[in-house]
């Protein structure tokens, strides 16, 4: 009777749709479990976590002072304890280890620390403990003593903190000053100088005279930019002596004060002393400084603007060489060329490309485009530059041309279905109004197709954006000098190197020196990384949706 | 049963009578201005054969009917007049096919050209998914107009002479999916005549719509034979009746019987025309 039931349970098709729903269920939890995981462990990092000070007592020693953010928790057994000293009272079978961000690197050599749980005093959360964000060094966390101007103080006690954040606002503001003038308008200047080296070189090669009037017209430039040099190296002088008048003083966990300049002060908050709505004003000020500005110490501090800024350029002049390319590609196979045993081979070829390694195709692009390709557009026309190359190096071009290649199987694939869609009537209505086989793809089949076009490049984007290894032969840099779009003409280059997410995740998760402080960066990065691909597709999406409302066809 | 087979042929019989019975003086063939000629005229997909030696002379200004079972050949034969059959990789002909004298096949005519002035309507509603008004200057601006007062005229006289303007005058520049089929299938005869073709090709141009439809769009074919040379394929014989002066019947791939309509139903010169009309097999 069991059996029977059994079977007409097999029989009935329930045992698949269960088996269906559970395969969709462990996907979904997977997918959720891993975003989950990296927002989680990426987006805490931003807040600002309550500074404990607490006294630690390790046996034979002398008992310490502890400044710091608890980082982790775990929980350990006793006998792992035993080992490394710690004993616990008879029963007790495990305790808690801690992680802890002491900062100030320079002068503790570590700036994250193991403690053992029993060996901890009472925690304290004091509110004037103060935590600053610092150009070098990491964190530094301490109380703050006195503000200085020129050796003198001018503030110290409570008012010490106010008159800090004033001081720092305006140091702030220097540094954008000296910051603009020495990337922008000096960038321009020696951007100037170096073209005019360039244009003597070229007289060199033309084998003019040296002496001629070129030559003098040449020196005469150069005097000018060198003037307006020497003019802005003074100012610059002014504006670093400006800003070099503060310190301040801090009193470190072990007792010691310390001076340090205020030129060095991203950032000081007293995380104790905030509300909450101070601190998710903070938390949202600390997002919005990791996507907007430059890395610092290695990638380590700051924020991930260039990473970003590289892949986004880089996915797009990426779609832009990718779409006409495998849409052209397609339409020659599948309305032009002759369906036979050649076409079905290059098809297979074409279908194949896209399980190709994708470092293969780094090594290709590194191969070809760059040595080959860029080496003889050097030679070409920019011989006065060389031995120095401008497009036979890897960069921003080639990564977006081996992209191109490693995604175009997927466009040609997407558009070849799209175009084999459209139903036949509509060819035919076309055609049989006079248009030729060439107007009718142009103004019918091809606008009907182009929801299928816009699906291939969202795959090609989705697996463009997400791609690492090739980009690390033909242009992804650590740190990039400069953005690929600048003031200076013809603001798009496109034979700058640049940075990447996807590199930036590797870079700082396993070539940083510092683990413990890059670690959430990567976490961050990566939830970035994400939502990036996740907002270009949504783009993409959306143009497509409009494309298919615009060209529905009859029912097919 | 073989009452009721008898009943359902006499019913359908009287249906042409009828049609016919409407229709004004008798038609010659041999007073008529020629159009198009076919003259034995064989048409191969690879080996096999589809047209047999077909010869007959389409009228100009008047409404010729093929009909014929499902597989006679007269859609092929058709669809020759402005060489769709070129689409078809393995489709070979023999013969001439004659229009105004210039035979089609030729290799100096050109096959855009050519369709220009043969127009043609499919079985299906096939509207491009444009606007109504782009659907109709589509062949216009195909031919490089575009200056907006011609097409705007142009469009508006066909859409006239499709019958279709009043209902769709208020939307011109919304989507032609929207319509319905009969309103679809003559758009797409406007978008035909927009060009002034000499011939409209018709294949089974109501075979897709309701009754009420199937009306219109014989009443349109009625209009526009004062213009254009109409060549209409239909399985409907009272269809054919209704709205053909002239009609070929062709079974298996041959022209069986070619004449005046009115001959041709109620005095068939051949068994096989007789048996296929009064509905004995077919």
């Amino acid at each position: 009777m069991s059996d029977k039931s059994f079977s007409s349970w097999v029989k009935s098709g329930a045992p698949w749709v269960w088996l269906n729903a559970g395969a969709v269920s462990i996907s979904l939890v997977l997918v959720v479990g891993l975003l989950g995981l990296i927002a989680v462990r990426g987006l805490s990092h931003f807040w600002p976590a309550d500074i404990m000070e607490v006294g630690y007592i390790e046996p034979g020693k002398k008992t310490e002072l502890i400044i710091g953010e608890v980082i982790e928790i775990e929980t350990v057994p006793a006998a792992r304890l035993k080992r490394v000293g710690v004993y616990l009272p008879e029963g007790q079978e495990s305790a808690e280890r801690l992680l802890v961000k002491v900062g100030n690197r320079d002068y503790f050599g570590m700036d994250f620390r193991w403690v053992n749980g029993p060996w901890l005093g009472e925690a304290t959360y004091p509110e004037e403990l103060l935590s600053i964000e610092r150009r070098e060094w990491g964190r530094f966390y301490g109380r703050l003593i006195a503000v200085k101007q020129q050796g003198e103080v001018v503030a110290s006690g409570d008012d010490a903190y106010t008159e800090l954040q004033l001081r720092l606002k305006r140091s702030n503001e220097l540094i954008a000053d000296i910051k603009h003038l020495e990337y922008k308008v000096i960038g321009k200047i020696n951007h100037g100088i170096e073209s005019i080296r360039l244009d003597k070189r070229q007289l060199e090669l033309a084998g003019v005279a040296e002496g001629s009037s070129q030559y003098i017209e040449l020196a005469k430039q150069k005097q000018q930019f060198d003037a307006q040099y020497s003019e802005l190296q003074k100012q610059l002088t002014v504006l670093y002596a400006d800003l070099n008048r503060d310190q301040l003083i801090v009193k470190i966990s072990d007792g010691r004060e310390v001076e340090m300049p205020l030129a060095k002060v991203v950032l000081t908050h007293r995380p104790n002393a905030m509300t909450v709505i101070e601190k998710i004003g903070f938390y949202g000020h600390a997002v919005w400084d990791f996507v907007s500005s430059d890395p610092r110490e290695a990638n380590t501090e700051g924020g991930v603007f260039p990473a970003i800024f590289g892949t986004v350029m880089m996915v797009m002049i990426m779609a832009v060489l990718v779409t006409p390319f495998g849409v052209i590609a397609a339409v020659y196979l599948k309305e032009y060329a002759k369906q036979g045993p050649l076409i079905r081979l290059i098809r297979i070829a074409v279908n194949n490309l896209a399980g190709v390694p994708s470092i293969v195709y780094g090594v290709f692009g590194l191969g070809f485009f760059v040595y080959f390709l860029g080496g003889n557009i050097d030679d070409l026309f920019f011989q006065a530059s060389l031995p120095s190359p401008t497009f036979g190096t890897p960069g921003l071009m080639w990564a977006s041309l081996t992209l191109a290649i490693l995604t175009v199987p997927v466009v040609i694939v997407a558009t070849e279905e799209g175009l084999s869609r459209i139903p036949r009537a509509i060819r035919e209505g076309s055609l049989a109004l006079g248009a030729t086989k060439a107007e009718t793809l142009w103004r019918t089949v091809l606008p009907m197709a182009a929801p299928a076009m816009m699906t291939g490049l969202i795959l090609a984007v989705a697996r463009a954006a997400g791609e690492v290894a090739p980009l690390m032969m033909v242009g992804v840099v650590k740190l990039a000098p400069a953005l690929a779009v600048d003031n200076i003409a013809p603001y798009l280059h496109l034979d700058r190197q640049f940075m990447h997410l996807g590199f930036h995740i590797y870079d700082v998760g396993f070539q940083s020196p510092n683990v413990e402080a890059a670690r959430p960066l990567v976490y961050a990065t990566a939830i970035l990384l994400v939502l990036i691909i996740v907002g270009l597709n949504l783009v993409a999406i959306h143009i497509r949706n409009r494309l298919r409302e615009t060209y529905k066809a009859s029912e097919s | 049963m073989e009452a009721v087979k008898q009943q359902a042929t006499t019913s359908a019989a009287r249906g042409i009578d009828i049609a016919l019975m409407q229709r004004g003086s008798k038609l010659n063939m041999a007073e008529e201005a020629t159009c198009l000629e076919v003259k034995d005229f064989n048409l191969f997909y690879g080996e096999k054969q589809a047209l047999h030696n077909i010869d007959m002379t389409i009228a100009k200004n008047r409404v010729t009917a093929f009909i014929g079972p499902s597989g006679c050949g007269k859609s092929t034969l058709l669809r020759c007049f402005n060489r769709m059959n070129d689409l078809i990789d393995s489709v070979r002909i023999d013969g001439q096919m004659l229009l105004d004298g210039k035979d089609v096949n030729a290799p100096s005519v050109n096959v855009a050209d050519l369709r220009r002035q043969v127009g043609m309507v499919f079985q299906k509603p096939n509207p491009f998914p444009k606007s109504i008004y782009e659907n109709v200057a589509y062949g216009l601006r195909l031919q490089g107009v575009n200056d907006r007062a011609t097409l705007d005229n142009i469009v508006e006289k066909s859409l006239k002479s499709a019958a279709l303007w009043d209902e769709v005058k208020d939307r011109l520049h919304e989507s032609a999916m929207g319509m319905s089929g009969g309103q679809q299938q003559r758009l797409v005869i406007a978008r035909a005549i927009a060009i002034e073709p000499e011939v409209l090709l018709l294949d089974e141009p109501a075979s897709a719509l309701d009754p009420l439809s199937t009306l219109k769009i014989e009443e349109l074919i009625y209009e526009l034979k004062d213009k254009y040379t109409i060549v209409i394929v239909t399985h409907n014989m009272q269809q054919a009746a209704r709205v053909s002066d002239y009609t070929a019947f062709l079974y298996m791939g041959e022209l069986i019987e070619f004449g005046a309509t009115d001959e041709l139903f109620t005095n068939p010169a051949k068994k096989q025309t007789e048996d296929y009309i009064t509905g004995r097999y077919g």
